[in-house]
């Protein structure tokens, strides 16, 4: 172990409960503090946690202060756990960081009062604090992340419903705008529900969709061509006057699709193929 | 051809390519540019800048309102990316034509989509693409 390390780890052993103290002060003391959504005890009982834990790491380090090496998985782990509580708590980056930052001065007041080459000491304690910091702020960032990605998918989900209209009929309403990760999503429910409902007709509405380019038609297409392996006729919707320009301009062929203006054409087609008839009734209050 | 505002888009995902076309149509409607010209000018832009993120991985879009010697209003568009370039470019012009599984109609369709059409590019040397629809009003 470097001697600036053992000296650290010295510290952390032999004036422990100084150090918690102090910590604990200078959390409380950050500029920004929350107080308003995180306990002074429960402020405490984390920061006794990690210094159990960074104790334990600095104790077992091979002296190349590698916080991502195996050894400080403990470490990590509850840096992370913090990021993610905090994050979903309401914490900015900053005051979750400031966990790790506020630890600086406490352990370099302590630090100076040791043996050896203090410089070389100030730098391992600087470069452990900074990296542990700057883990804590990806940490955050990534918990974030992965939030965002879950509402998103969740989104998604919300926003492609396949609906059965009639036994052997379903219907697709696609609304907004269709990147490939979303069309990839919708038409794969498609799929399933063609199956889950043993259909023979799908009906795909592109009247909520502003912009059909090669991609959104390549897409719609591959449906189209799965569906009939499956067993499925599809019908496409919803294609608006300037949409058929598009189409036209484009080049698209869609001569091998059923196509119909409105979602009313198509549910009356898919109604007649699966050997319905719809009949009005003179009056609707005749009977 | 005088600019009179112009917008940078870095092109780098999904999520670009559909804020690259809604720029593009807020400046058309500026323009009073009629639904359907606004309409295939966002597929015109969809179809260059999904070539950047497939292609090229990464690029740029700028958008611009422009005036021509007549004083008739358009909305220009320069797609640019120093990706890997088109070798052959009448073939890549030609309908059915692609490399990378598409349906090979985005360049060729976005010529037909827009009033002027233009494209430099060489292996190695990236490519740009430039694009102008005019409004049909004053
Ligand atoms: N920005 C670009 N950089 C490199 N090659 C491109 C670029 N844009 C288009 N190409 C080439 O031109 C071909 C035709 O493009 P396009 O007409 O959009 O059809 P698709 O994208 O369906 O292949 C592509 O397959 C590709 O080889
Ligand atoms: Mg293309």
């Amino acid at each position: 172990m470097s001697e600036g390390l053992s000296v650290i780890e010295g510290v952390l052993r032999g004036q422990r409960e100084t150090l918690l103290a102090e910590w604990v002060k200078a959390q409380l003391a950050a500029p920004g503090v929350r107080t308003d959504l995180i306990s002074e005890s429960e402020l405490r009982v984390e920061s006794d946690r990690f210094l159990t834990a960074l104790v334990e790491a600095v104790s077992a380090d091979s002296n190349a202060m590698d916080i991502m090496d195996p050894r400080w998985d403990a470490v990590r782990d509850q840096l992370t756990t913090l990021s993610r509580t905090r994050a979903t708590r309401g914490f900015s980056p900053t005051e979750t960081a400031t966990f790790v930052f506020s630890l600086k001065e406490p352990l370099f007041e302590l630090l100076k009062s040791t043996e050896g080459d203090l410089v070389a000491t100030i730098w391992s304690a600087t470069q452990l604090v900074d990296g542990l910091g700057l883990y804590t702020s990806e940490a955050y960032l990534r918990s974030r992340e992965e939030v965002i990605r879950r509402q998103q998918d969740e989104l998604i989900e919300l926003s492609t419903p396949v609906v059965k209209l009639w036994q052997g009929v379903v219907a697709l309403p696609l609304i907004g705008t269709l990147d490939s990760a979303r069309t990839q999503v919708v038409m794969e429910s498609l799929l399933q529900r063609i199956v889950e409902t043993d259909s023979a007709i799908a009906i795909i509405d592109i009247t909520g969709v502003p912009t059909v380019d090669t991609m959104v038609a390549q897409h719609l297409l591959k449906a189209v061509t799965a569906a009939r392996l499956m067993g499925a006729d599809c019908i496409i919707s919803g294609i608006r006057p300037l949409i058929a320009q598009t189409i036209v301009h484009l080049g698209l062929d869609l001569s091998e699709v059923t196509t119909k203006s409105s979602l009313a054409d198509a549910v009356t087609v898919a109604l007649e193929r699966t050997g319905h008839q719809i009949v009005r009734r003179k009056s609707a209050s005749a009977e | 051809m005088a600019p009179d505002a112009a917008e940078r888009i870095a092109i780098d995902s999904d999520a670009d390519v559909v804020t690259a076309r809604q720029r593009a149509r807020a400046l058309a409607v500026t323009l009073e540019m009629p639904s359907t010209d606004q309409t295939l000018l966002a597929t015109a832009i969809s179809e260059i800048a999904r070539n950047i993120t497939t292609y090229a991985v990464r690029g740029e879009v700028f958008i611009e309102l422009v005036r021509d010697a007549k004083g008739r209003r358009g909305v220009k568009v320069v797609a640019r990316d120093q990706g890997p370039g088109i070798a052959d470019l009448e073939r890549a012009l030609t309908d059915g034509y692609t490399t990378g599984g598409g349906l090979g109609l985005g360049l060729p369709g976005a010529r037909r989509l827009v009033d002027e059409f233009d494209i430099q590019t060489a292996p190695g040397e990236g490519t740009t693409v430039t694009l102008v629809k005019w409004s049909r009003s004053a």
